[in-house]
């Protein structure tokens, strides 16, 4: 992989120049916390910021999409709405690279979703390291590094950030600044790594994930998922700003006065009570705790079957979100642990 | 939104959308029984109608236009090509949409999907057909796709329950297989207040004492309500049956078919992928499987 520098200072000069490849967005800050947004002007953009409010899927899978129009007499006619947008994410962090990485694997998988596809193919990802707070488990979860999945990925070293360039589009946005970029050295090479040593002493969590598949299928009658229902208000807050989540559910919608109509699909949740309900009336997650353990044990064992690895990352979004304090990384350390026999 | 000529025709949205339904026409509408009628499609596309081809137990996404789209069972056999035979219950807001259009109107079809049963596994041996309710309407294109390649299994049963002989679906065509030799059809109502019905009255289960069954080179294949599994899987275990060798097929939420929208997950199996047919292991070992 091409690994290069860009010194800090011309971090501005770099933006400037990125422009041409697609509309600017990056966190900006709101009422205190971050978003990604479209860059009114760089000055705005925070590249050191804890996590966003919602992950950078709403851009690959929108909250609300049109996939059909229906018109009598033409049928159902795919809408092209949005998809050819350029867009350039700046500041994304490895973890939502990695979740879109999962979500990837998903929806390029069998039966390519085109529209997924569109928009993966015209949004560039510039990623960026950070520094973990006290609800990340990143690092427990693997997705603390990201190997593929960007155009470019720049780690702060101190004066510099190293670049790595990821695919043949982040080379050309590097060419495209003309020199800016520098080779790097071995002392860079020694920055890098003291930051990579750093930041793993900086966390604060760690849960083990090994063997967790087999952790959950033993504690599958656990108490502690009666517990969860008790507390779990079935917001579904949870799955929305999970940078991993990806059901949706889809609608069709009538014009009003005619028989012209569309299709839309729209974020949904599997904590909500009309998930697993058909139309017989039986509801296969009929109470709250059978729903908030099925989010767990599809995250973490029933992804793990399907696709080898869990589908969380690590990026604390939930626990944040949670109005009742629903916490992840507790849940899977509880579950781990050994309890005496007079307890249970 | 751009018009058709401004897009390049390679875009995936326009020319592999796993979500395009394709039109098709209403070619007739069998009052079989109430609210559950028999819905011919033929594609509009002559290419299509001749192309598509699926296995007993797939299923379709099915498109009322301004109403919705919801999971079908294709009741017709492979073996019957060009037309594709629907048994819809209207229980909801889609089928009734369904239910307010008249032959000639059309209909939106993607698929087929999900596995359908392992033909290749079940050939060459016996196949017992059990089915209560609207369970018939997969099981359905299984039985004749095994009558028109009879030389190709082994002993067929079919077992068929309905609470009353004008609740049974397909009525005409199963009473008529009864006297043939090469199947053992069996029917059976669970009342029959008209007095009409000339075959078993009782419950499905009773069947078994008129079937002959060899656990050890036989297939079966179960279908429908919460019920009848309750009291055929019992049965089939008590009878010997490995667990591989029982087929269920099942039904859950879905919204795409094709392995996205997460609504039709079972445990960590998608019913639309891995399934909707399922062997009795799989039951055991997924949780929340009926
Ligand atoms: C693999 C498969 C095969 C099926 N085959 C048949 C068949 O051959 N004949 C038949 O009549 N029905 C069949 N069903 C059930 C059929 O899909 C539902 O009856 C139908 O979706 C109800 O839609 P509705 O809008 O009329 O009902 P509503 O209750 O208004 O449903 C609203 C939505 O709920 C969902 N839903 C409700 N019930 C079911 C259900 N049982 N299964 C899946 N999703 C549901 C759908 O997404 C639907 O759009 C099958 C289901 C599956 C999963
Ligand atoms: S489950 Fe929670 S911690 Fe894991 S990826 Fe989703 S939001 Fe982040
Ligand atoms: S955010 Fe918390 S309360 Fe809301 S659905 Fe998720 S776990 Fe339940
Ligand atoms: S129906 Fe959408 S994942 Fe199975």
């Amino acid at each position: 992989m091409k690994i290069l520098k860009l010194p800090k200072g011309k971090l501005d000069l770099f933006a400037s120049v990125v422009q041409q490849f697609g509309e600017l967005h990056a966190p900006v800050e709101q009422d205190g916390k971050y978003v990604f947004k479209r860059l009114a002007r760089w000055p705005d953009a925070r590249l050191e910021y804890d996590r966003t409010i919602l992950p950078p899927k709403k851009y690959f899978l929108p909250p609300r999409e049109t996939l059909f129009r229906y018109r009598p007499g033409e049928g159902f006619v795919p809408s092209t709405d949005g998809l050819d947008q350029r867009i350039v994410l700046f500041g994304v962090h490895a973890c939502d690279v990695y979740a879109i990485n999962i979500l990837d694997q998903v929806f390029l998988g069998k039966y390519k979703d085109p529209y997924y596809q569109a928009r993966r193919r015209n949004i560039a990802i510039i990623g960026i390291d950070c520094t973990p707070d006290k609800q990340c488990f990143c690092r427990s979860m693997r997705a603390d590094f990201v190997d593929h999945g960007f155009d470019l990925f720049f780690y702060d070293t101190g004066d510099y950030y190293q670049a790595l360039v990821g695919t043949a589009l982040g080379d050309d946005m590097v060419l495209a600044t003309g020199n800016l970029f520098e080779p790097v050295g071995p002392a860079d090479i020694d920055a890098y790594k003291e930051r990579s040593w750093n930041k793993r002493r900086a966390f604060h969590l760690d849960v083990e994930i090994r063997d967790l598949s087999e952790i959950f299928e033993m504690e599958y009658e656990s108490g502690i998922w009666d517990q969860l229902g008790r507390k779990c208000l079935s917001c579904g807050s949870c799955s929305m700003v999970c940078p991993t989540c990806y059901c949706y559910d889809v609608s069709d919608d009538v014009e009003l006065g005619s028989r012209a109509g569309k299709r839309t699909r729209s974020w949904d949740s599997c904590l909500y009570f009309n998930h697993a309900l058909v139309a017989s009336g039986e509801n296969f997650r009929r109470d709250r705790a059978s729903r908030i353990k099925f989010r767990f044990y599809h995250k973490q064992r029933g992804f793990v079957a399907e696709y080898g690895r869990p589908s969380c990352v690590g990026c604390g979004r939930c626990v944040s979100a949670c109005p009742v304090n629903i916490d992840t990384a507790q849940v899977i350390d509880r579950l781990r642990r050994v309890e005496d026999v007079g307890s249970r | 939104m751009l018009v058709a000529d401004e897009v390049a025709t390679y875009h995936p949205v326009l020319t592999e959308n796993p979500y395009q339904p394709h039109m098709a026409r209403i070619v007739r509408i069998h009052k079989m029984v109430e609210n559950n009628h028999l819905f011919t499609l033929r594609f509009l596309e002559d290419q299509l109608a001749h192309s598509f081809r699926h296995q007993p137990g797939q299923f379709i996404m099915l498109s009322v236009p301004g109403a919705g789209e919801m999971p079908i069972s294709i009741s017709s056999s492979p073996s019957r090509p060009e037309v594709l035979e629907l048994c819809v219950r209207r229980v909801g807001r889609v089928t009734d949409a369904l239910y307010r259009l008249k032959t000639n109107d059309l209909v939106g079809v993607r698929g087929p999907y999900g596995n359908g049963y392992p033909m290749q596994e079940i050939m060459a041996n016996d196949v017992l057909l059990a089915a209560g309710g609207l369970g018939m309407a997969p099981l359905r294109s299984l039985l004749w796709y095994a009558l028109d390649h009879r030389d190709k299994f082994g002993n067929i049963t079919l077992m068929y329950g309905a609470k009353r002989p004008e609740d049974m679906l397909f009525r005409e065509e199963l009473v008529a297989l009864v006297d043939r030799t090469d199947i053992n059809c069996l029917l059976t109502v669970d009342a029959d207040p008209s007095g009409a019905w000339k075959g078993h009255v009782g419950l499905l289960p009773a069947l078994f004492d008129y079937a002959k069954i060899d656990p050890a080179r036989t297939y079966a294949a179960v279908c429908g309500p919460p019920v009848v599994y309750k009291f055929i899987l019992q049965r089939l275990l008590d009878l010997g049956f490995p667990k591989n060798r029982i087929l269920m097929s099942l039904e859950r939420r879905m919204k795409c078919g094709v392995g996205k929208c997460g609504h039709c997950s079972i445990g960590y199996k998608y019913t639309c992928m891995q399934g909707p047919i399922f062997t009795y292991w799989d039951a055991i070992n997924l949780p929340e499987m009926i």
